[in-house]
Order: C-alpha cells, then sequence, then structure tokens
C-alpha cells in the first residue's frame, strides 16, 4: 500500500456515504491488507512503496540544498558588488551601484507564482489522500488522477504566466534603458537572478509537463505519487527562492 | 554499447579510475616538462620548442586543474565510493543510478572539454592557473589562451560542478536512504562517514564555484564587471568598466576551493582508518571520535577559505578570524591521528602493499599537515605565500596523501573487481620508490621556499632574480619527480598483468569485516560494527559485518 495521507474528517464522511457505498475502510493509519502489513513496518531494503518516496524525496531534497547555495553564491555577490567602488583622484569613494525600481508587474508575477503553490499542493495531495490511494491500489479506478491531474494543469498554466510576466518585465526594464548590456551592475544581477530562476522553472515546467503525462501512463500509484510529489517540492522551492530572491530585488537595491 | 553505457555503479566506479588514471597520466606528463624547464630552460622540448613563459603558465594551469578536478576529486571520491559504497552499507545499488551515470560521462565531457582548450584553440591552453583569479581570467585580450582556451576552461568547469552536483545529491540519497536494516550510524565503516562528509562538501562548494563560474562567463560575454575592476588596464589601454571585485571572486572560489581540498582527502581518511583497522586486525580507537572528527573537519573546512587570501588585500580583521578557525582544524585532524596512531600502536602490523600505502598516507597527512599550522598565520603566509613553501605544503597533504590514498585503495579493492591479487613485490617496490623519490621531490621545496623561491615563474635565471645557490636543489627536485613518475610504471604493470595473470584471489583475501567482501550471499540484520577484529574467544579473530549476532550465542 503506498503512502497515503491519515484520512480527515471530511474524508470519512466521504467514505461513510450510507446505504449503497463503498464498505468502510477504518485499518489506522495507512490501510493495507488487514494484517498490519502496510510497508511501514517492513524492514529497510525492501524496495517498498514508502521507500521509493523517500528515496525520490531525498534525491530532491540534496538536489535543491546544492541548488540553494548555487542562489545564496548569486545572492552574496549581490551584496558585494553593491559595495565594490573606486577612490578617484580627489580620494572620493566612487561606486557605480545605481537601484535599480523593479518593474511593478513583478508583484503580480510573484503573486502568480504563490498561487502556483497552492494548485501544486493542492494536485500533490490529491494522490494521498486514502481512500483515493486504496481504489487506484486495487485497481478498483483512478479517482486520485482524475482528481489531480486539473490542479497540475492549473500549476502549468500559472507557471507559464509567470514566466510570461517575468518576460514583459524584462522588456518593460529594456524600455527604461536598463538593458543588460548596460554598465550597470544592478541590471545585471537583475537579469541573471531573474534568468536563472526562470530556466530553473522553466525546468520544472517541464518536469510538470512529465509528471502530467505520468500521471496517465504510470502504471503503478506508487510511480504516479514519486512524480507528482518530487515536482510539487521543486515547484515550492523555487517558489520559496522566488520570495526570498524578490524580497532582495525589491527592498534590498 | 551496453557495458559502456552502463548504470551498474561497480562498472562506474571502474570507469572513474580510468578516468582519473588518463588524467593523473596527462598531468604529470605536464608536471615533468615544468621541472625539467625549471633546470634546463633553455632546453628544446618536445611540442614546445624552447618553452615560453606563457607556456609555463599555461602548463601550471592545465596540471592544477587536472589533478585536483580530475584525479583527486573523481578518483578518491566518485571512483571509490562507486565500486563499493552500496555493498558497505548493504543497498542494492545506487538510489539513483541514472542519475549516477549521467555524472559520471557529464564528467568525461569536461575533461574532454578541458584537454581541448590546450589543443585546439590557437591561443593553447588558458594561463590564470586553476584558481583562474581576474582580472587575468575576466579579459580575452589579457594573454595568449585567455580567448577562446579560457572560454573552454569555464564551460569545463561548469559541466564538472554539474557533475558533482549529481554524483553528490546521488551519494547522500544512498547513504541516507538505502542502508540495510540494522545498518546503523555507529555500524558504517569509516569509509562511508568519509564520502558522505565529502558529498555534503562537495553539494555545497561546487554549487559556489557554478555561480562564480558563470559569473564571470558574463564578465567575458556579456558586458558585465562582477569581477573586473574600475581602471584595469592590458598593455597601456584601460580595459576595466565598472567598480567590480576580482576580490568578490576569490571569496567565492576558495569557499569551493578550501573545501575542496577536504573532498580530495576525506575519503582517503577514512580508508586509511579501515586499513589499519584491517591490517592490524585491531578495532579502530574511538570509533566515535573518528567519525564525529570527520564531521568536524568537513563543518569546519566550510568557514578557512579565507587563509588562501592573506596577501590579497582581504581586511586584516578577517585574516585574523580566518587565521583561528584554520588552526582550529589542527585540533580534530590531530584527533584522526591519534586515534590513528593508538589504532596501530602494539598492534601486530601486516605490511602488505595496501596497509604500506595507508601508512604512507599517514606520514603525508602528518608530514604536510605540519606546514599547515605555519601557513596559517598571516604574518608568515605573508612571506611564503608566493614561494615553493606553499607548493610543498600542498603537494605532500593533499597530492601525495590523495595519490597513496587511491593506491592504498586499488591495491585493497583489487581482489574484489577482478578476482585477482596483484603483485605483492612489484607493489612493495612501487610504495617504497614512491615514497622516498615523492619525499625527494617535495621536501626540498620547502627550503627553496623559505629561501624565498617564488612559485609560478618560469625561470629561476632572469635578470632581476637569481638563486644560483638553488640550481642543485632544484635539479634534485626534477631528478627526483622523474623517479616518482617512472616508478607509476611499475604499479600500470603491475594492474594490467595482475588483472589477467595475478594469482587467484580467495572470496574475502584481506579477511576483512565490511560488506563489500560479503560476495552478495546474505542479505539479512545486520547485527555486527565495522570493525570487529581482535576477538579472543572466537575462532578466526574477526567477526565480519554480514554474520548475524545469534550465530555466535
Amino acid at each position: 500500500m503506498p503512502a497515503t495521507f491519515t484520512r480527515n474528517q471530511v474524508e470519512i464522511e466521504r467514505k461513510d456515504p450510507g446505504i449503497g457505498g463503498k464498505p468502510p475502510v477504518d485499518r489506522r493509519p495507512t490501510g493495507g491488507g488487514g494484517d498490519g502489513d502496510n510497508w511501514d513496518n517492513h524492514p529497510r531494503g525492501r524496495g517498498g512503496p514508502r521507500e521509493l518516496l523517500i528515496r525520490y524525496r531525498l534525491g530532491v531534497l540534496f538536489a535543491l540544498a546544492g541548488d540553494l547555495m548555487f542562489f545564496v553564491a548569486l545572492v552574496s555577490a549581490f551584496f558585494v558588488r553593491q559595495s565594490t567602488g573606486h577612490f578617484d583622484i580627489h580620494d572620493n569613494f566612487i561606486n557605480d551601484w545605481r537601484p535599480l525600481a523593479v518593474p511593478p508587474i513583478l508583484w503580480l508575477n510573484t503573486a502568480v507564482l504563490l498561487l502556483s503553490g497552492l494548485t501544486m499542493e493542492t494536485a500533490r495531495r490529491q494522490l494521498f489522500h486514502e481512500i483515493d490511494v486504496m481504489e487506484e491500489w486495487l485497481g478498483l479506478g483512478r479517482p486520485a488522477v482524475k482528481r489531480a491531474a486539473p490542479w497540475l494543469v492549473a500549476t502549468l498554466s500559472l507557471g507559464l504566466m509567470f514566466l510570461a510576466g517575468q518576460w514583459v518585465a524584462w522588456e518593460q526594464l529594456v524600455r527604461e534603458g536598463y538593458a543588460f548590456i548596460s554598465p550597470d551592475p544592478s541590471s545585471h544581477f537583475f537579469y541573471l537572478i531573474t534568468g536563472i530562476h526562470g530556466l530553473h522553472l522553466l525546468l520544472g515546467i517541464l518536469a510538470l509537463a512529465g509528471a502530467l503525462v505520468g500521471l496517465f501512463t504510470l502504471k503503478k500509484v506508487e510511480f504516479r505519487q514519486v512524480a507528482v510529489d518530487s515536482v510539487a517540492w521543486y515547484w515550492h522551492t523555487m517558489g520559496l527562492f522566488w520570495i526570498f530572491l524578490f524580497v532582495l530585488l525589491v527592498f534590498f537595491q | 554499447m551496453g557495458r559502456i553505457f552502463t548504470t551498474d555503479h561497480r562498472a562506474l566506479g571502474v570507469l572513474y579510475l580510468y578516468l582519473a588514471l588518463a588524467a593523473v597520466a596527462v598531468g604529470t606528463v605536464l608536471s615533468l616538462l615544468m621541472r625539467v624547464h625549471r633546470v634546463w630552460p633553455n632546453a628544446v622540448i618536445p611540442f614546445f620548442g624552447v618553452m615560453k613563459p606563457e607556456d609555463y603558465l599555461a602548463l601550471v594551469t592545465m596540471h592544477g586543474t587536472l589533478m585536483i578536478f580530475f584525479v583527486l576529486t573523481t578518483a578518491p571520491q566518485s571512483g571509490f565510493a562507486n565500486l563499493v559504497l552500496p555493498e558497505q552499507i548493504g543497498a542494492r545499488g545506487m538510489a539513483f543510478p541514472r542519475i549516477n551515470a549521467a555524472a559520471f560521462w557529464l564528467t568525461a565531457v569536461a575533461f574532454l572539454v578541458l584537454i581541448s582548450a590546450a589543443h585546439i584553440t590557437s591561443g593553447g591552453a588558458p594561463i590564470s592557473g586553476w584558481t583562474s583569479y581576474p582580472p587575468l581570467s575576466a579579459l580575452p585580450a589579457a594573454g595568449p589562451g585567455q580567448g577562446l582556451g579560457m572560454d573552454l576552461w569555464l564551460v569545463s568547469i561548469g559541466v564538472f560542478c554539474i557533475a558533482a552536483w549529481l554524483s553528490a545529491a546521488n551519494m547522500l540519497a544512498t547513504i541516507l536512504g538505502e542502508r540495510r536494516a540494522g545498518m546503523t550510524w555507529t555500524r558504517l565503516p569509516m569509509t562511508v562517514w568519509a564520502w558522505l562528509v565529502a558529498s555534503i562538501l562537495t553539494l555545497l562548494a561546487f554549487a559556489v564555484l557554478l555561480a562564480a563560474v558563470v559569473l564571470l562567463f558574463s564578465d567575458r560575454h556579456f558586458g558585465s564587471s562582477f569581477f573586473i575592476p574600475m581602471g584595469d588596464m592590458i598593455n597601456g589601454r584601460v580595459v576595466g568598466h565598472g567598480d567590480g571585485s576580482p576580490l568578490l571572486w576569490l571569496h567565492l572560489f576558495w569557499f569551493f576551493g578550501h573545501p575542496e581540498v577536504y573532498i580530495a582527502v576525506l575519503p582517503g581518511m577514512g580508508l586509511a582508518t579501515s586499513l589499519f583497522a584491517n591490517f592490524t586486525r585491531r578495532r579502530v580507537a574511538g570509533y566515535r571520535m573518528m567519525a564525529g572528527m570527520l564531521v568536524a573537519i568537513g563543518l569546519l573546512g566550510l568557514a578557512v577559505w579565507g587563509h588562501h587570501m592573506f596577501v590579497s588585500g582581504m581586511n586584516p580583521y578577517a585574516g585574523t578570524a580566518f587565521a583561528m578557525v584554520t588552526m582550529a582544524i589542527a585540533v580534530p585532524s590531530t584527533v584522526e591521528v591519534i586515534g590513528w596512531l593508538a589504532t596501530l600502536w602494539g598492534g601486530g602490523l601486516r605490511l602488505q602493499t595496501p596497509m604500506l600505502f595507508a601508512l604512507g598516507f599517514l606520514s603525508f597527512f602528518i608530514a604536510g599537515g605540519l606546514t599547515g599550522p605555519l601557513l596559517a598565520q598571516p604574518a608568515l603566509d605573508a612571506y611564503l605565500h608566493n614561494t615553493f613553501f606553499v607548493v610543498a605544503h600542498f603537494h605532500l597533504i593533499m597530492a601525495m596523501a590523495g595519490v597513496f590514498s587511491v593506491f592504498a585503495g586499488i591495491y585493497y579493492w583489487f581482489p574484489l573487481i577482478t578476482g585477482r591479487m596483484m603483485n605483492e613485490t612489484l607493489g612493495k617496490l612501487h610504495f617504497w620508490i614512491s615514497l622516498i623519490a615523492a619525499y625527494g621531490t617535495f621536501l626540498p621545496m620547502h627550503f627553496a621556499g623559505l629561501a624565498g623561491e617564488p612559485r609560478h615563474y618560469d625561470r629561476l635565471m632572469g635578470p632581476a632574480t637569481s638563486f644560483p645557490s638553488l640550481i642543485p636543489v632544484e635539479r634534485g627536485i626534477t631528478f627526483s619527480a622523474l623517479l616518482l613518475a617512472t616508478a607509476q610504471l611499475l604499479f600500470l604493470w603491475n594492474v594490467f598483468s595482475s588483472a589477467h595473470r595475478g594469482r587467484r584471489a580467495e572470496a574475502n583475501p584481506w579477511q576483512a569485516t565490511t560488506l563489500e567482501w560479503a560476495g552478495g550471499a546474505e542479505r539479512g540484520r545486520i547485527e555486527r560494527g565495522p570493525y570487529e577484529y581482535e576477538l579472543p574467544l572466537s575462532g578466526n579473530g574477526f567477526h565480519p559485518q554480514w554474520e548475524t549476532a545469534s550465530k555466535e550465542e
């Protein structure tokens, strides 16, 4: 039995419709074959569904930890570059940093990305609802897939909207005279930071599309869970990174 | 094809070792060219003719880059960990075999790109050293090889960073998630602890290097000025445009560069610990302490990068802080050495070849380590920094210690890979010649450095500086280096002849306790520690980890 959330009150109501519904499944916490064999008690190294999930979560976690250091390095370079300068012949300290006013559309983009985090999380949770997972596990249907797919599509569209919004922001900046090739270090950082974050998000969108395809083509429920779960954690991390980067670009110029 | 694009971790480990062998062969030849040039500056050298100063700098750059990235990072960490790590923790394989294989192929691509930097481009190889300090590295006009050669260098290192990142994430997910039941933290072999710490460092350090490489690339091609200072001049012409800071590159680079040293040497420390226990048939003295100190070295190693920058114009107060943290590293390092000596003390040493090389590692670790606290003093470093003293220091502590640990690993795991033993006589000969020649090469460099001989200079007999009294020392170093390189032919011969005609190895030839020697027969719960030697009650004197505890009771 793949990993599930412990069911909540709403689900108990959904599951126990009275007459003519499915029989209640009330083995806690995660169901299974009735003998306590829910893979929780298995020794490690047996390749159960929960172990598969943990493996991918660890992989995503560590890959993103490295990614975090990458952004930390960029941000520290931002602060160092902000304060470097030179002395002119009169011994005045000259610094070439011109603060950049970020295009207001960035606020809208941020809201879109935060919203996409919510839709992503909703999609992810669909794949762990106990009753739906039970049905898929037993081969009775694919309720989790049906519930998750629209939310994934929503996330995908919001992600594309965010990228389009970033593109608009770039164009606005270029019109204001802050092209990348301008001599301003603040605009270099703006393009680099938003560009690299956008590249990450583009990879996320590709992964999201992959997960969407996988949702319908992967045969096993635990593989579908892994696909959506991994993309979801990646997506949330990119959202979190963006909040930090956005605060940096707006308030620390 | 299937054999080449394999996802089998052991095959990948062997491929990593082949890659490291190719890199070390090229790197060694380059270093010999440098040595020959230093004592016979007017000699006609194949491929170069009479060497120009920029050729010498290109040799320094390529030698450093090849050895640091493609030998000392790949062989002890990726090579050996791929060979045995999954078995040592009782896993079925790596957590992400395909990502692991992708990491290897990216590393191979990075290697080819680096080599092509030297041969394809018109300017030749870059000349700004393996550290690539700007503004020399930031401007194509700064010298021959700083155009396309430098770009290829940056691409190569960028790809290498991504490969290292994938490899480390896979390794960490494997160690944390794939251990067999009962393989608790205190039952991990010390090698696994070392790979764990080195993987964490890889993950953190290479990400920062990648960011630095991206910024430098942007400086070179997109007109930014992260690292190029105002008023930077080449040939009397001002080329700087903006208030960039070369010091920023130094900070980013050494934040990577210092942990990199530990990535190279930590696996050797773990392996030496295992081998000392095995070949003395004793438990590791203070296992928990040793593992904890490996972690401590790794953590402290993240906070000492400034000691590479004492003479760079960094704030002197920062230098003092970095000096304090650097000297603090001596504490866990000393604990490690004392732990090794306590394991060895009074133990019946079995001086087989792997053990000899592990002892050689210990010897270099101490000899090279002793000069560390000296160089950690900003005042002393001001004099020594640009001299051969530093060259001597890092070649002993990192290069020789690292390479000897790689030799120890190859002699030790050779039967596991090929089913045959390596020739002991040749192995011992290889060890003794290498040990003596390595000290003969790098020990006199301390004195040359103390006498003030500068590094990165292509010849001593220039009109401005002359060190005639050092010429005999230099000559001795060169002869010693040639001997050191020649001795490696013994090793190569030994590897390739033993692979075909070596004595057949029994299942567990070193009577080791760690799981890679179990032969895959047992897949039960782990109930034993990693180094259960020296047990008077049992017949054979050791309990391998794959034995169950209940069998004996």
